[in-house]
């Protein structure tokens, strides 16, 4: 029996009779653990995290936070805090002020209050402004104080209603580090709702993938990210390309599928197949390779070679994003710049390539639906 | 250019400045220099200057009981404008139809003051309504609710609450409801959250509308002429009365010296709450302009 913080039971919530923002949930939320639920907006993420937190009930389904049933128990008092999209710092309130907010609500003695406060300024870095006024701020201080705030009562677990989202990307890398340090320190579970992938990615021991009120997958971010069930996920978590036929030819370990537009291509057989089953397949980017020079299969591997002319070179300095035009139809591949200046012939716009990849870098999409399958 | 600014700014204001000269400065000071002579035989001033008007309002005890019940009656009738006019204003600013209940607070002004007043004087009247009600559960004496100050504090609170809720509701409807979420969150009750969150943000809108309500309600001298009777007149009745009744000029330009200081002073308490806090607030921002952010 493993310990779980958070469990939610085939949970609905229906806004006004007619919308269903969450659809028969069921998830469990192991205890410490860093948490993500990931989806595009309006997929019912934050209602998820609102009833949690107690603003929110569910029309129908349980939650029980560490064992404790908490349908119909008020936010005030359930063991979670919330760390809110806009920080909702009280405005009337200096950040030393806002952090014992719940302190002052318990009664605490002044020294007491007056510790663990400052505890809390050292350990979200605000020292020095302590006496401002939440105005007066950054966003990442803002941020830092909403966090103080809810830390500082010692729940049992924070729940963190996309907390980034309003900084810039350099700051919310920096944010990202200290909230996993935060993580560490305190040792809580945290429940954290974006729709960045990278976000989730970066710091989640698992993730759930949420569209339309449902979870589309769950797992750890790199069970995620290499085999996603469908195309929403394949697509949502990163880019890909998909490969859609009939199954034609069926060997040990791989099977030959006629995707029409790219010819007959194999693909790794990680599930089970049947000659003339319709499959979807996805393929991330950074597996498929562009070269000038034809590549040479090492024995035993089965790769895929087409053929094609550079579209559109996206150069990101780290590596290079290029859209490859075979026939009709356009492959990505991202190539990595591990060298400098060495890095093999420079591959430019309508260069004649090759574009190829080990058989078995494919993932098979075990469900179907998600995004259209033409481009 | 900021010359030129300056003179434009000035143009721009004339009309308004000439209106209030003319109009609210030259007669105040007209009242002012009258409070200081003595009064005249059939009415109006003569000379010489004298304190008169003053020394003899002060060693009047009717005067004093005049004054200290305008006082409480305003201040009983903005207290009860800030208990009705909260919740209402916080309902309405959270109301899915708050155009509709605006306009419903509105709408009385569309009819005019003196005959709202007769309207509660109908209502309160020993034939009135409320008691013919009464009477008609078998009440047998009718209740003496006409010429009372609680009278004039009803009708008071009913003809300036408008005043009081509209401050506050725009107040309240800027506020970010979150806030009562967050302050939820973290373990205060709902009324907890509203007293330490809500009202503390929505100060500004309570202060302007208790100025708002308390003036006017100072001044008052219709509602306790026609509602007040004898037990419930206020400063604006004595003024007129010293005016019309006992023709001394000087007298009633007094009692007005004294309603200007009264409302004066609230005034002035308004404004240093509202200084003090403005000020508060740019030293703060000074020390942070000093210190680099991260």
């Amino acid at each position: 029996m493993k310990d779980y913080s958070v469990v939610l039971t085939n949970v609905t919530k229906i806004f006004d009779n007619e919308f269903t923002a969450v659809d028969n949930v069921s998830l469990k939320i192991e205890q410490g653990e860093f948490f993500s639920l990931l989806g595009p907006s309006g997929c019912g993420k934050t209602t998820i995290l609102r009833m949690i937190a107690g603003f929110e009930d569910p029309t129908s389904g349980n939650i029980t936070l560490n064992g404790k049933n908490i349908i119909g128990t008020p936010p005030n008092e359930r063991e979670g805090n919330t760390v809110f999209q806009n920080y909702a710092l009280f405005p009337h309130l200096s950040v030393f002020e806002n952090i014992a907010f719940s302190l002052r609500l318990r009664k605490e003695k002044e020294g007491e209050i007056r510790r663990k406060v400052m505890n809390m300024i050292d350990l979200t870095k605000l020292n020095g402004h302590v006496d401002k006024m939440p105005s007066q701020l950054s966003g990442g201080q803002k941020q830092r104080v909403a966090i103080a705030r809810a830390l500082v009562g010692k729940p049992t677990v924070l729940l963190l209603d996309e907390p980034l989202a309003a900084l810039d990307a350099k700051l919310r890398q920096h944010m990202l580090v200290e909230l996993d340090t935060i993580h560490d320190e305190v040792g809580i579970t945290f429940i954290y709702v974006t729709h960045d992938q990278s976000e989730a990615m970066s710091i989640s021991d698992h993730v759930a993938v949420m569209n339309e009120g449902e979870i589309i997958q769950y797992g750890t971010p790199f069970e995620v990210y290499e085999s996603p069930v469908n195309a929403f996920v394949a697509n949502f978590i990163g880019e890909t390309n998909f490969f859609t036929g009939t199954v034609e030819k069926v060997e040990e370990e791989y099977f030959m599928l006629d995707t029409g537009r790219f010819g007959k291509i194999w693909f790794y057989k990680d599930m089970e197949v049947k000659i003339g089953q319709e499959i979807q397949v996805s393929l991330r980017p950074e597996k498929v390779k562009v070269t000038k020079e034809k590549p040479i299969a090492p024995q035993g591997v089965k790769i895929n070679i087409l053929e094609g002319i550079v579209d559109e070179t996206i150069y990101l300095g780290s590596q290079t994003k290029y859209t490859v035009a075979v026939g009709d139809h356009y492959l990505q591949a991202f190539k990595q710049h591990v060298r400098y200046l060495l890095d093999e012939v420079i591959i430019t716009w309508k260069d004649r390539v090759y574009v190829w990849w080990f058989a078995d870098d494919s993932y098979v999409l075990r469900e179907p639906g998600g995004v259209p399958v033409e481009e | 250019m900021k010359s030129k600014r300056d003179f434009t700014g000035f143009l721009v204001s004339m009309p308004g400045i000439l209106w209030l000269t003319v109009f609210f400065l030259i007669p105040y000071i007209i009242i002012i220099i009258y409070s200081f002579l003595t009064s005249g035989i059939y009415g109006g001033v003569e000379l010489p200057f004298t304190l008169e008007a003053y020394s003899k309002m002060l060693i009047n005890a009717g005067y004093w009981q005049i004054l200290w019940r305008t006082v409480w009656i305003s201040m009983i009738a903005t207290l009860i404008c800030v208990g009705l006019g909260l919740p209402a204003a916080y309902f309405i600013a959270t109301s899915k139809h708050r155009n509709m209940f605006l306009t419903l607070v509105i709408i009385p002004f569309w009819t005019n003051f003196l005959v709202r007043i007769f309207g509660w004087m109908v209502i309160l009247g020993r034939n009135g309504v409320i008691n013919s009600f009464l009477q008609l559960l078998g009440l047998k004496e009718p209740l003496n609710l006409m010429y009372t100050p609680g009278a004039v504090i009803l009708v008071i609170v009913y003809m300036y609450l408008p005043y009081m809720i509209l401050p506050l509701y725009s107040a309240i409807e800027k506020f970010d409801f979150r806030l009562i979420e967050a302050a939820m969150d973290l373990g205060a009750k709902r009324t907890q959250a509203i007293w330490k969150v809500l009202i503390p943000s929505i100060r500004g809108g309570i202060g302007a509308g208790v100025i708002l309500v308390f003036i006017p309600a100072l001044g008052s001298y219709a509602i306790p002429d026609l509602v007040g009777g004898a037990d419930g007149a206020m400063l604006g009745n004595l003024i007129a009365r010293q005016l019309t009744v006992a023709r001394n000029w000087p007298s009633s330009s007094a009692i007005s010296m004294i309603f200007l200081l009264i409302s004066t002073l609230g005034l002035l308490v308004y404004l240093r709450i509202n200084k003090v806090q403005s000020k508060r607030r740019v030293q703060v921002g000074e020390t942070y302009m000093k210190e680099e952010e991260d």
